[in-house]
């Protein structure tokens, strides 16, 4: 099958369906001994492929996503709990291991069949199915704020109502009455008749030997108890006394350390390295050459890293030795104008007759909007620990994708996927970047030419200079309004697609449009950045947006609803943010306030941002953000994400930018990556809709509404349209 | 070899003099606790306390250390009498603080040498102290309110057991 992409696998419904047809029947549940070997212990007993249970009744969900803080481990587990009626006590969480049988296949069935209706008989070969194309992917992905929309719903939900069925039979065989007479309550079987009760536990081993109901029946809303109610984060008391491991903390016996640079160039390679002053240098044991890097490696970090300052790296030459941010975006504007005019691009959506609505316009808006590269900036700088011997080769890192990396590592070391295994950690901030195996690669390569257990860690300025970036991104604009005020066009030209397909696309009603995308590639590399493509185009078009309102001489929120109708959940999100931020107030000179609609990964997010701007600076005082993912399975979980989305966004909106000179990324450290700090970081209130709708998202819906409300909110404050990122970057020095 | 107290244990360390705190007390005290951030001083994931103050050990060599008594977030429950946690890991857990969890050593430390100083700080007071100390996460708000939920229960604590004391604070609560 070669070698798939999330993005391939994503948009290749129908190979993916061509597949099902043929119907693989391997079914995700099975319990080979090779799984319940590398998942349980101590009389555990493996019901299904995702619930174990030990003999004192502790019921333990395996599911293979990863904790990066954003909650997903205990939300899971509340879905768990909840299907299979056991107290919330008696739940633990495990993460599944970097084994093919744990691919995440539930998450392939969320993003190909949504909520397609499945004949029950066809459940299990479709299961199977997505189960080899998640194999064939190495999926193991946390990321696409999926963790509770696909693997929670398609997943771990059937599994819990599953086992459920399968205790529930058990416990009929063993007591000798009816089923019907049975209750699952608890974490315990109850005879209704004779008051009998009995822990799971007693029935775990018979459940486990008959195949569980790929469509078990499963709770509705009113009979939740669990879920869409608030559990205190399971990961949380580790995460304050300084007892949780991540990565970075790993320990392997008789380990050394190591520091690296990389070619600051992307694309350059090491030629040679003048290592004499290190060699000689206290603690230093050996200098390993890379491909495109350095490592030295010593008897501690620190050495490590005060001895690779001392060398001096050759790096080849590369055609891109000169580019500079200005290079990049005076190429970003030519590959716009040439696809406005006429020049090859690729349609998103191409409705209607613009040439016409233009030629009969009342008013035309012309507009390009950029954003800059921009770093992730987890809190922990990339690391990996390795061990690599002939036989096999470990990697200890936090990941967001395990199976993934295992199967990268083998690549990349040329063994075989059976010989690699990986030690998976919690990860001290994601957002995207540890779905990137750069650092595993590193470790285990230097570990292998030192034949000893080796833990890498990047500087801060490795991590900044050395990420996989949110692109820099131009987009621009062209709206006909007619003498109504309504959208008669819209024309949208941008590059740098990735995904979500629909990130550019637009919910309101509009004549004729046409969004395109053109190719303008750069030597940056790319890495999918918290809300990914959303994180440039809710910034996009919903600045633009307001520009547009602006112009149509409509306040910019009865412009939004208006444009809305037949979309009562889109009013109804946007209509809850504008109420409970009381829009329409008059505010005082020097404040401002601004809205925007997000519709990403599932779910529904709008915002109201309010600023003052004053002795030169913007200060953001207030967000008031209303959210709509269908359910909150966990209310104070799908809280703290828009707080985090919120603030992830808001650091990228008022200072984040990476600049590019000769090749190389300039900054390096928070001093010149400025992020949001605690006095700059304002008061969020989040309020919650339940609409019943499909559950969506939360990890990422957040992020991309906040820039356009914000710059939208500054245009309300001071009359200054701000069309490029970040805030930093412009003067309000008028405005004191 | 330099001396210092850890978590009030008394350690040697045969190190490089000019070697940060950090790494002594990762690397060769194998407490990991304490993160590596930045290596500069500008995100606080490496806060510690060193007799008594908040500093970033990423910076602060173990010559300079010698002698002191250092506390890591390991020994912060230590710092309050009973074998609980400290108020502010209590209010970190009901507020529901750490997402990824990375920066909380760092911050809980901040915490601690700011209630010490202050025990009854005010949003500015709070901010002015834990800026510091960056959290990618975004849990600012949360931050903030834990501090406040912790000085309020130390402030109770020490009306129960100590009244003393609580003249003291209740000056400080009005002052």
């Amino acid at each position: 099958m070669g070698k798939w992409t999330r993005r391939a696998f994503i948009t290749t419904g129908v190979l993916a369906g061509g597949a099902l047809a043929v119907g693989v029947a391997i079914r995700p549940g099975h319990r080979a001994p090779k799984v319940a070997g590398q998942v349980t212990e101590n009389g555990e007993v493996l019901v299904s492929t995702w619930v174990k249970i030990d003999p004192s009744n502790k019921v333990t969900l395996i599911a293979a996503h990863s904790e990066m803080g954003q909650g997903a481990h205990t939300a899971l587990t509340q879905m768990l709990a909840d299907e299979l009626d056991a107290s919330w006590e008696d739940m633990r969480y495990m993460e599944a291991p970097a084994i093919d049988e744990y691919a995440n296949w539930a998450l392939g069935k969320g993003f190909l069949l949504g909520d397609a209706d499945i004949p029950a008989a066809l459940v299990p070969t479709v299961d199977g199915a997505m189960l080899q194309i998640a194999k064939a992917m190495k999926m193991q992905i946390t990321g696409g704020s999926t963790s509770i929309r696909a693997t929670g719903v398609y997943g771990v939900r059937v599994a819990g109502a599953a086992a459920r069925e399968l205790l529930l039979q058990a416990a009929s065989d063993a007591w000798g009455v009816p089923l019907s007479q049975l209750d699952a309550k608890d974490t315990h079987i109850i005879d209704r008749n004779s008051g009998k009760r009995a822990p799971f536990a007693e029935f775990a081993l018979a459940a486990s030997q008959t195949a569980p109901s790929a469509t078990p029946t499963l709770k509705t809303p009113d009979q939740f108890r669990i879920m869409g109610k608030s559990r205190p984060r399971l990961d949380i008391p580790a995460k304050v006394d300084g007892s949780a491991v991540f990565g970075i903390d790993a320990q392997v016996e008789g380990m050394k350390y190591a520091a690296i640079l990389a070619a600051p160039v992307f694309g350059a390679q090491l030629l040679s390295v003048d290592s004499t002053e290190a060699q000689a240098m206290p603690g230093v044991a050996q200098i390993v050459s890379l491909d495109d890097a350095v490592a030295v490696v010593a008897d501690g970090y620190w050495h490590a890293s005060q001895a690779l300052k001392t060398l001096k790296p050759q790096w080849s030459q590369t055609d891109n030795d000169a580019t500079s941010s200005e290079s990049l975006f005076k190429q970003f504007d030519q590959s716009l104008a040439e696809a406005f005019d006429g020049g090859s691009s690729k349609a998103d959506v191409d409705e209607g007759d613009l040439p016409a609505a233009f030629a009969s316009a009342a008013a035309a808006l012309d507009a390009t909007y950029r954003v800059p590269f921009l770093a992730h900036a987890c809190m922990e700088p990339m690391n990996a620990t390795a061990l690599v011997t002939d036989e096999s080769c470990q990697v200890w890192i936090g990941t967001q994708n395990p199976l993934g990396f295992r199967y990268e590592v083998a690549d990349a070391m040329d063994m075989d996927v059976e010989q690699v295994q990986i030690h998976q950690h919690y990860m001290g901030g994601g957002f995207g970047r540890r779905s990137i195996s750069d650092s595993a690669i590193q470790a285990a390569k230097i570990a292998r030419a030192v034949g000893e257990p080796v833990k890498l860690i990047w500087s801060r300025e490795e991590d900044v200079r050395h990420d996989h970036y949110r692109p820099a991104v131009a987009s621009r604009f062209r709206v006909a309004l007619d003498d109504q005020g309504q959208i008669a066009a819209w024309e949208n030209v941008y590059h740098e697609k990735h995904e979500p397909a629909e990130a550019p696309t637009i919910p309101y009603m509009v004549g004729a449009q046409k969004i395109h995308a053109v190719d303008s590639p750069t030597h940056v590399p790319f890495g999918a950045w918290r809300s990914v493509d959303h994180s440039q185009h809710g910034f996009f078009t919903e600045a633009f947006f307001d520009e547009v309102a602006i112009a149509a001489g409509k306040d910019p929120y009865e412009y939004r609803m208006s444009l809305l109708e037949g979309k009562p959940r889109h009013q109804k999100v946007l209509r809850t943010a504008a109420e409970r931020a009381g829009w329409g107030e008059e505010l005082p000179p020097g404040k401002g306030r601004g809205i925007s609609l997000q519709e990403s990964f599932g779910s529904l997010v709008a915002q109201v941002v309010d600023v003052t701007v004053r002795d030169g600076k913007v200060s953001v005082d207030r967000v008031v953000l209303a959210v709509d993912a269908g359910f909150a399975v966990s209310p104070d979980g799908l809280t703290a994400q828009m707080e985090s989305g919120v603030n992830y966004g808001l650091t990228a909106a008022l200072y984040g930018e990476i600049t590019i000179a000769d090749g190389a990324v300039q900054q390096g450290n928070f001093h010149d990556y400025l992020m949001v700090r605690m006095a700059d970081s304002p008061e969020i209130e989040t309020h919650i809709i339940n609409s019943g709708e499909a559950w969506g998202g939360a990890g990422e819906p957040g992020t991309p509404g906040i820039a356009p409300a914000l710059v939208n909110a500054v245009f309300d404050a001071t009359g200054l349209r701000v069309r490029e990122l970040p805030l930093s970057k412009h003067d309000f020095s008028d405005f004191s | 070899m330099i001396s210092l107290s850890v978590n009030g244990e008394q350690r040697d360390l045969d190190v490089d003099p000019q070697m940060p705190l950090l790494w002594a007390i990762r690397e060769n005290l194998a407490m990991t606790g304490t993160k590596f951030g930045c290596g500069i001083a500008q995100c606080g994931a490496c806060t510690v306390l060193l007799n008594g103050k908040a500093i970033r050990s990423c910076v602060i060599s173990v010559a300079t250390a010698e002698g002191g008594e250092v506390t890591t977030i390991e020994g912060l429950a230590d710092l309050v009498p009973g074998d609980g946690l400290h108020p502010l890991q209590e209010a970190w857990i009901e507020k529901q603080v750490p997402q990824c969890g990375y920066c909380q050593s760092g911050q809980l430390m901040s915490a601690a040498a700011l209630l010490d100083s202050n025990p009854n700080p005010d949003d500015a007071a709070i901010d002015a102290a834990m800026s510091g100390n960056v959290c990618r996460c975004g849990m600012y708000s949360r931050i903030r309110s834990a501090v406040k939920l912790a000085a309020a229960q130390t402030g109770s604590v020490v009306q129960t057991f100590d009244p003393a004391v609580t003249t003291d604070l209740e000056g400080a609560d009005h002052g």
